[in-house]
C-alpha cells in the first residue's frame, strides 16, 4: 500500500522536442497511414504547422523523462506486477513536430482495493508548448498486483 | 442502455504479433520488458509477454480519427479490463450515445470498446467529439 504522503508529490517538469521521424515511427507502429502523421505538406495542407502526432503520442513524451518510469521509480514499483488500469486525455490544441512540450506530471490519489491485494496510483500530467499553451492534460491510473 | 444515434465504423487490426510489440516498445519509448522479453514475462509468472494497453488505446484513437478528423477530438478515455496477448484478434467499436452542448457549441458523447475473437471485452471507453462538419 503506498503512503498517502506521496499525493501531491510533483515530478520536475521536462521538455520533450517533437520530431517527425518519431511521429512517422509511432504511426507506423500504431498501424496509422494516415498521411497527416507521415507526410509534412500533406499536414500542412490540412492546416497543421508540421507532421501531427496522433492523439496517443502524449504517452511518448510521458516516457521522456530524464530519469526513466519517474513515478514507477518514486513508488518503488515492480514492474512485473504493474498493469495500467485507465488512461484518459483531454485536448486543447494540436501537437506537431518542431513543438517543445513541457511535460509535467503530479500524483493525484493512491488507494487501495481488494483487502489490500490491488494498490492504485493516480497521475495527472500536463503539457504545453513552446508559446505556453496547454495543449493537452492526461489522468494515468496505475495498479499493483500484491 | 442508452439509444444508439450513430455507429462508428468498427476497427478490426490483424492478430497481435511480437514484432508489432516489439515496434510499439521502441517507437513509443515504453521498454517495459514485460511486454517484449519472455524471459522477464516468465519471471513475473506469467506464460507469455502481453500487449501495452497503450497500444490498445492508440487503436482505439485510430478508430475515432478514422471517423472525425482529428481536430475534433476533445476526450479519449480508455480503461484496460484484461490483458491482450499475442496472437489476439481486436475489433474496436463506438456508437454515439448523447449529444451535448458546451459553450453552445455541440458535442458527441462515443462509448468505445475493444473485444477479442473469444467476445471479451478487454478495454472499454469514451471519447468527446466536436460535432462539426470538416475543419
Amino acid at each position: 500500500m503506498f503512503d498517502r504522503s506521496v499525493i501531491g508529490h510533483r515530478f520536475p517538469a521536462y521538455p520533450v522536442a517533437i520530431e517527425a521521424g518519431r511521429i512517422r515511427q509511432f504511426a507506423h507502429a500504431i498501424g496509422e497511414a494516415a498521411a497527416v502523421h507521415t507526410d509534412e505538406s500533406a499536414a500542412r495542407a490540412a492546416g497543421y504547422a508540421s507532421v501531427l502526432a496522433p492523439p496517443t503520442f502524449l504517452t511518448v513524451c510521458d516516457l521522456e523523462s530524464p530519469t526513466p518510469l519517474p513515478v514507477i521509480q518514486f513508488l518503488a514499483i515492480d514492474l512485473r506486477r504493474l498493469l495500467h488500469g485507465e488512461q484518459s486525455f483531454t485536448y486543447f490544441g494540436p501537437v506537431c513536430a518542431g513543438d517543445v512540450i513541457t511535460v509535467e506530471r503530479e500524483i493525484v490519489d493512491v488507494f487501495s482495493r481488494k483487502q489490500g491485494a490491488l494498490d492504485f496510483a493516480v497521475c495527472e500530467t500536463r503539457y504545453a508548448n513552446q508559446h505556453a499553451q496547454l495543449v493537452a492534460k492526461a489522468s494515468t491510473t496505475l495498479i499493483v498486483r500484491n | 442502455m442508452p439509444e444508439t444515434l450513430q455507429t462508428l465504423p468498427p476497427l478490426t487490426l490483424p492478430p497481435i504479433s511480437r514484432l508489432t510489440l516489439a515496434l510499439y516498445c521502441g517507437a513509443s519509448g515504453d521498454h517495459n520488458p514485460i511486454h517484449v522479453d519472455l524471459d522477464f514475462a516468465r519471471s513475473a509468472g506469467l506464460q507469455d509477454v502481453f500487449a501495452h494497453g497503450m497500444l490498445s488505446m492508440a487503436y482505439l484513437g485510430r478508430l475515432v480519427t478514422n471517423w472525425r478528423p482529428q481536430s475534433q477530438l476533445q476526450t479519449l478515455k480508455a480503461r484496460f479490463l484484461a490483458v491482450v496477448a499475442v496472437g489476439d484478434v481486436l475489433t474496436f467499436h463506438g456508437e454515439v450515445i448523447e449529444r451535448l452542448q458546451e459553450s453552445g457549441r455541440p458535442l458527441l458523447r462515443v462509448t468505445l470498446s475493444a473485444v477479442r475473437q473469444n467476445g471479451d471485452t478487454v478495454l472499454t471507453g469514451e471519447a468527446i467529439v466536436r460535432d462539426e462538419l470538416a475543419g
